[in-house]
Formats: C-alpha cells, sequence, structure tokens
C-alpha cells in the first residue's frame, strides 16, 4: 500500500515489531527538562547505566523557573533543587545543558527548531505533551511519560503501537484577523478533545501550505488538544528556507544528502487514511474559548452555547460554566478580562510578539489588565529587541518578562489569582491550570492584544479597521 | 521501576462520572516540584479534593467514606491533557491499580500502563451500568480479570471483555517493565543506530 508521510517516518524508524504488541521505535532526538527527567535520571542511577546517545539528548530549564531576574538564585527551594538535578544530571551524563542565562535557553519546543535540533524526518520525543510543535517540520514528534524518558535515555527507545492515520485537510484563504491559533481552536471546538485520539495528525491543504512554520508550529502544538498524539505538516520550501543553516541542521553534503531524503517527505497520492476531515477555510472566525477545556471554543462573535447543543454530558458543561462564572446564551464580547499572557509553546515566537504589537501599536494598555509577556526563548527576546517592537511594547505600557513557561502552566510565580480572567495565548484552559481558581480565556495574540488595551473582549478586527481608518 | 504483578482484582470502586478529566485535575503542575516518585498520593486531585486552606471538600468522591477500593471509575475521555506520568504516578500512590472508563487519552493510558496501573476501557452502556451499581450500593465489587480480559459486575454478574495487548498484558502479569525488555536487544538498537546518523 502507499505510504502517508507518517508511514514513511515511523517504518523507518521500527528496530523491531512486536506481534500484537507495540513497536520497537527509534528515537533520533530528545529534549529534556526540569519537571519530567529527574526521576527518569534516577531510574538510571538505580539500574547502574549510563546515557546511551547523550549526543541525541538535549537539555533545558523552562517549566519550572521564574520570568523575572533570571540572573539571581532561584527562590522557592524546590524549583531550584529541581533545577539543580537537572544540571548535574546532564553534567553527568554528558548532555548539553542550556540552563537560566544561557544564551540558548528558552521553552524547550521553540529552542529545538531554533536550534535546528528539529528536522524533518526526525523522531522527536520529550516529556512533555507540546512535542508535537516540532511536527510542523515533517517530523513525527510527540510527548512521553516519565518512563519512557527513562528508556529514551538509557536505549533511545520506545515502545509504542503504532497509531492510526488521519488527515484534515483545510482549502481557501483565511479571513481577516484569523492566525493558526484559530484554525487550530475551530478544528478542536469541532472535533472535541477526544476527536483524534489515538490518531497521528497530518494536515493538508492550502491553509497550512501558505503558513510560515511559526504558524505551522502553532497548529502542530494544538494537535494534543484534539486528542492525537502527535501532528505533522509535510516539509516543504517553507520548511526548508527555516532550518537551513542553524546549528544543528546538516551542512554542505550532508545537507544535499538530507534534502534528497526529505523531498520524498509527503503522502503518496493514493496513500489511504484511517480517517479524513475537511474543513472550509472560510468558515474559521477569531476564536475564543469560553469553558474549561480547549475544545470550548467558539467565534469571537458568537454566544455561548446551551447544554442542549453540545457533544459533552449536561453536567459535565454546567459544572465547566459554573466555574467560569459564564451562563449559556450569553455573548463573550465585551465580558470584562483581568489578565492577559501572550507567551508559550504555543504563541511564544516572534510571529507572535509582532502580531500583538500590530494592535497595540499607538494604543495604551487598558488600566485594569494585568499583562505579562514572556518570549519564548532569549533568541525569541533578541528578535523582539532588534525588530523595535520592545519600543512599542514599552511606549503602549506594557513590559517584556524573561522566557520560559511561565503562566501557561503556572508552575512558577506567574499564577492568575482565583476568580480572575485570563486572555491566553497558551494551550489549556483547564480548571487551575493558570493558578487554582483561574479563569482562562484561550485566544490568539491579536485577540489577546485587542483584550488587552481595552481590557474586555474584542474582536480584533474592529481595532484593526480603526487603524486603517 | 518495578511494580506489583497485576492478576485479578475484586474490590469495591470510586466513581467520578465526570468527562474529560485532564491530568491538570488529577495532580496540579505545582505539586511536579518533587525529584523522586513519592507521596503523590496526598495531592492526587488536590484542588477538587481540598479548599484553598487545605481542609477537604466533603462533597468530593475521596473525602466521602462510604466509597473505597482499588478501583477509580471516571467519564469519558480520563486522563487528556499534559503527558505528566505524575498523574499515574498519583492515582497508584493513593492506592488506586485499576482505572475505568469508556475512553482514555493516549499518553495517560500508556503512562498507566508503564507503572503498573491498569487502565480498563469498556463501553459507555457499560459504564453507566458500573455507575449506576455503585449508585444504588457502594459496596458493589467489581472484579478485574487481566488473564480473561474481563471486567464484572459480582452482584449482577454482568461482564464484558477489554482490550490489551499480548505483550503488555504479560508485563502486567509479571510487573516486567519495558526498560527490562529494551536492555534486552540493546545489540539490535545499537546496530540501527549506526545506520541513523544525527
Amino acid at each position: 500500500m502507499s505510504k502517508t508521510l507518517f508511514d514513511k517516518v515511523w517504518d523507518s524508524h521500527v528496530v523491531q515489531h512486536i506481534e500484537n504488541g507495540p513497536d520497537v521505535l527509534f528515537i533520533d532526538r530528545h529534549l529534556v527538562h526540569e519537571v519530567t527527567s529527574p526521576v527518569a535520571f534516577l531510574g538510571l542511577k538505580n539500574r547502574g547505566i549510563k546515557v546511551l546517545y547523550p549526543e541525541r539528548t538535549f537539555a533545558t530549564a523552562d517549566h519550572n523557573t521564574p520570568t523575572r531576574n533570571q540572573h539571581l538564585p532561584v527562590k522557592d527551594k524546590l524549583s531550584a533543587n529541581q533545577l539543580k538535578a537537572l544540571e548535574e544530571n546532564s553534567k553527568a551524563h554528558n548532555i548539553p545543558y542550556w540552563g537560566l542565562g544561557h544564551e540558548k535557553n528558552g521553552i524547550v519546543h521553540v529552542i529545538g527548531p531554533e536550534n535546528g535540533i528539529t528536522v524533518p524526518g526526525a523522531t522527536i520525543v520529550c516529556g512533555d505533551s507540546h512535542t508535537s510543535t516540532h511536527g510542523a517540520f515533517g517530523a513525527i514528534a510527540f510527548g512521553i511519560g516519565t518512563s519512557e524518558v527513562e528508556m529514551v535515555l538509557s536505549t533511545q527507545c520506545i515502545m509504542q503501537p503504532k497509531p492510526k492515520s488521519m488527515r484534515i485537510n483545510i482549502n481557501g484563504e483565511l479571513n481577516r484577523a484569523v492566525t493558526p491559533k484559530d484554525v487550530a481552536l475551530y478544528i478542536i471546538s469541532k472535533i472535541s478533545t477526544s476527536g483524534a485520539t489515538g490518531y497521528f495528525v497530518e494536515y493538508a491543504g492550502d491553509v497550512f501550505r501558505n503558513m510560515s512554520m511559526e504558524g505551522r508550529m502553532t497548529v502542530c502544538n494544538l494537535s494534543i488538544e484534539m486528542g492525537a498524539r502527535g501532528g505533522m505538516i509535510a516539509p516543504d520550501e517553507t520548511t526548508f528556507d527555516y532550518i537551513k543553516g542553524r546549528e544543528y541542521t546538516p551542512k554542505g553534503a550532508e545537507w544535499d544528502k538530507a534534502m534528497e531524503y526529505w523531498s520524498t517527505l509527503h503522502s503518496a497520492e493514493d496513500a489511504v487514511f484511517d480517517k479524513e476531515i475537511i474543513f472550509e477555510a472560510s468558515d474559521i472566525e477569531p476564536m475564543i474559548t469560553y469553558g474549561t477545556n480547549p475544545g470550548m471554543g467558539i467565534g469571537i462573535q458568537k454566544g455561548i452555547p446551551t447544554a442542549e447543543a453540545v457533544e459533552a454530558g449536561a453536567a459535565t458543561y454546567k459544572k465547566s460554566l459554573a466555574y467560569m462564572d459564564f451562563n449559556e446564551g450569553e455573548a463573550m464580547i465585551g465580558k470584562p478580562i483581568d489578565f492577559v499572557f501572550l507567551g508559550s509553546c504555543t504563541n511564544g515566537r516572534i510571529e507572535d510578539f509582532r502580531a500583538f504589537a500590530s494592535i497595540i501599536k499607538g494604543r495604551k494598555k487598558a488600566d485594569n489588565v494585568t499583562a505579562w509577556l514572556v518570549p519564548g526563548s532569549h533568541k525569541v527576546e533578541e528578535a523582539i529587541k532588534a525588530e523595535g517592537i520592545l519600543d512599542v511594547l514599552q511606549e503602549a505600557g506594557f513590559e517584556l518578562r524573561e522566557p520560559g513557561c511561565s503562566a501557561c502552566l503556572a508552575m512558577n510565580d506567574d499564577k492568575i489569582p482565583a476568580g480572575k480572567y485570563a486572555v491566553s495565548t497558551s494551550n489549556r484552559n483547564f480548571e487551575g491550570r493558570q493558578g487554582p481558581g483561574a479563569r482562562t480565556l484561550l485566544a490568539s495574540p491579536l485577540v489577546a492584544a485587542a483584550a488587552a488595551v481595552t481590557g474586555k473582549v474584542t474582536d480584533p478586527r474592529e481595532l484593526l479597521e480603526l487603524q486603517e481608518a | 521501576m518495578a511494580y506489583d504483578k497485576f492478576n485479578i482484582l475484586t474490590t469495591t470502586a470510586v466513581p467520578l462520572p465526570i468527562e474529560n478529566v485532564d491530568t491538570d485535575q488529577i495532580i496540579p503542575a505545582r505539586f511536579l516540584k518533587a525529584t523522586e516518585r513519592k507521596g503523590f498520593g496526598d495531592n492526587l486531585f488536590r484542588d477538587w479534593r481540598y479548599h484553598p486552606d487545605n481542609t477537604p471538600k466533603e462533597h468530593f468522591v475521596l473525602n466521602n467514606p462510604i466509597y473505597s477500593g482499588k478501583i477509580l471509575v471516571g467519564g469519558k475521555n480520563f486522563g487528556s491533557g499534559s503527558s505528566r506520568e505524575h498523574a499515574a504516578w498519583s492515582v497508584y500512590d493513593y492506592g488506586f491499580r485499576c482505572v475505568v472508563s469508556s475512553f482514555f487519552a493516549d499518553i495517560f493510558r500508556n503512562n498507566c500502563l508503564n507503572i503498573g496501573v491498569l487502565p480498563v476501557q469498556v463501553s459507555a452502556e457499560f459504564l453507566d451500568k458500573i455507575f449506576k451499581a455503585i449508585e444504588a450500593n457502594p459496596k458493589t465489587e467489581i472484579e478485574v480479570n487481566l488473564p480473561e480480559q474481563t471486567i464484572t459486575i459480582l452482584e449482577t454478574g454482568e461482564q464484558e471483555n477489554f482490550a490489551i495487548n499480548d505483550y503488555k498484558k504479560e508485563n502486567m502479569l509479571n510487573g516486567f517493565d519495558d526498560i527490562d525488555y529494551l536492555l534486552n536487544i540493546k545489540s539490535n538498537i545499537e546496530k540501527f543506530a549506526e545506520n541513523t546518523p544525527l
């Protein structure tokens, strides 16, 4: 049978197939952070073994780090201890460690692509579900648990059954102010947070073809939020232009050889997927979520659905709205908000800061809003400065923080207080995700910027029109 | 890490009839700062279980002494979200050996299988029967038979089969983990790696 892109990459990494069991899958590159790795390193220690291929593993500190005063010792003892453990483990096993203050430090899914660790056709894992981000390059990339982190450290393999295949096709042109984040939130709102569970997704069609690498990363990042293990996009000129010349990508003759292989990485014309889904680009509006999972999203001009209109059980739905203190049928537009969070592995790249700046330029931060603007890495931070975006932010009354996962999962001090509403460009609006009792509205950087300057949920198209008038 | 062998489990069960229970609920991120695997059961469902002042929320099922047992029964799409294995650890550490649902998120299911918690996926109808049986009688006993791959509500005899691949079944029955397997085929892996450039 003709192979899908996913088949091609997966099959070429199978060391052994176990009948009525998993495949032993070879992992090309492994990313490690401080939160999900210490117990895995402890496992190696207990078994008395070393990391098999340290040159295939890269470590960074991101989940549990402050976004201010990173040059000072980390105050939280448990956090400091976890960072120290990663530093020591990396040293003991000869793994490159890009800790706080290192020029390459940043969110694991931002720095992988930035430094050329992420390449087409590779298998990439990390103890973090948003590892799916790297699929934007035509890699098979997915999140794993700590037991599997230990497997990769000790044997460079994991054991998993091959998932089913799904293709999501979106053709046509996107409407104004509709960003990759909106595309992903739209898909999740249509197929639910479990709609792609058991599948690996390939995104196909004009919309993804025309997207920048940053945009593709945002979409693939959110694959896990539809339940998929991962998502990928066939590599093309956009991909090759992005990766060429980055530190860990092949050079010279090696590059030419790699290009020969990479150019074969697309699904065959007659490849059959276990499931195909088609959406129209023109149906997608700027999105916002109103509930406590990423599937609870609507076009920003729409009202909150009634319990009868949703698929999830009514009890679960009502519990969710009660947590948000929202009512069925209410409009989202005009709802007052307290916090804005721009950042995370979903929307913490330079393009996201450019989009945010395009709305706030010439405006002022609303007085009722606390804004946390957190670049995904030091390289993103440098670009923000170099492109003059920092000046725009500062003139509008915003402050830029230091890189890290920050308020996306609120392991550090960046916690949204109980009962407060935050428009966030991150990936999860689960109960308490951004702090105990915090209420999250997921949206694009444009919607976040519109909220930041108006203090309420606002359609970014209105502000863009005013700018042009 | 080695875990206790799993064979036949007969026990009462704790019902949690909520859909889309994500791993941030099972264990909130602020409890992921440990560098060792211990004590996670204390923070299982922390924010559903305790008020901000650490007093128990009496209406939450884990605080209701009527319900106990080694099986946790959850609604559809259990364990979605973050890949944190800490979620599975906290379930195990609290004392559960089995989670029953009509649908599991992928990574959580994998994590459970890797640490000795058996995820049992049943039909939506059977899940409903279990919830109703426990509601009618909280002391309802449920038997999970791994060798036979059956789950039975003992009081009524209602039974359903569940799926698990032969490899993982063998592991669970013997308390083996994947690393033992992988270390045994290390020379094959090394040969494979030689032909797989960075």
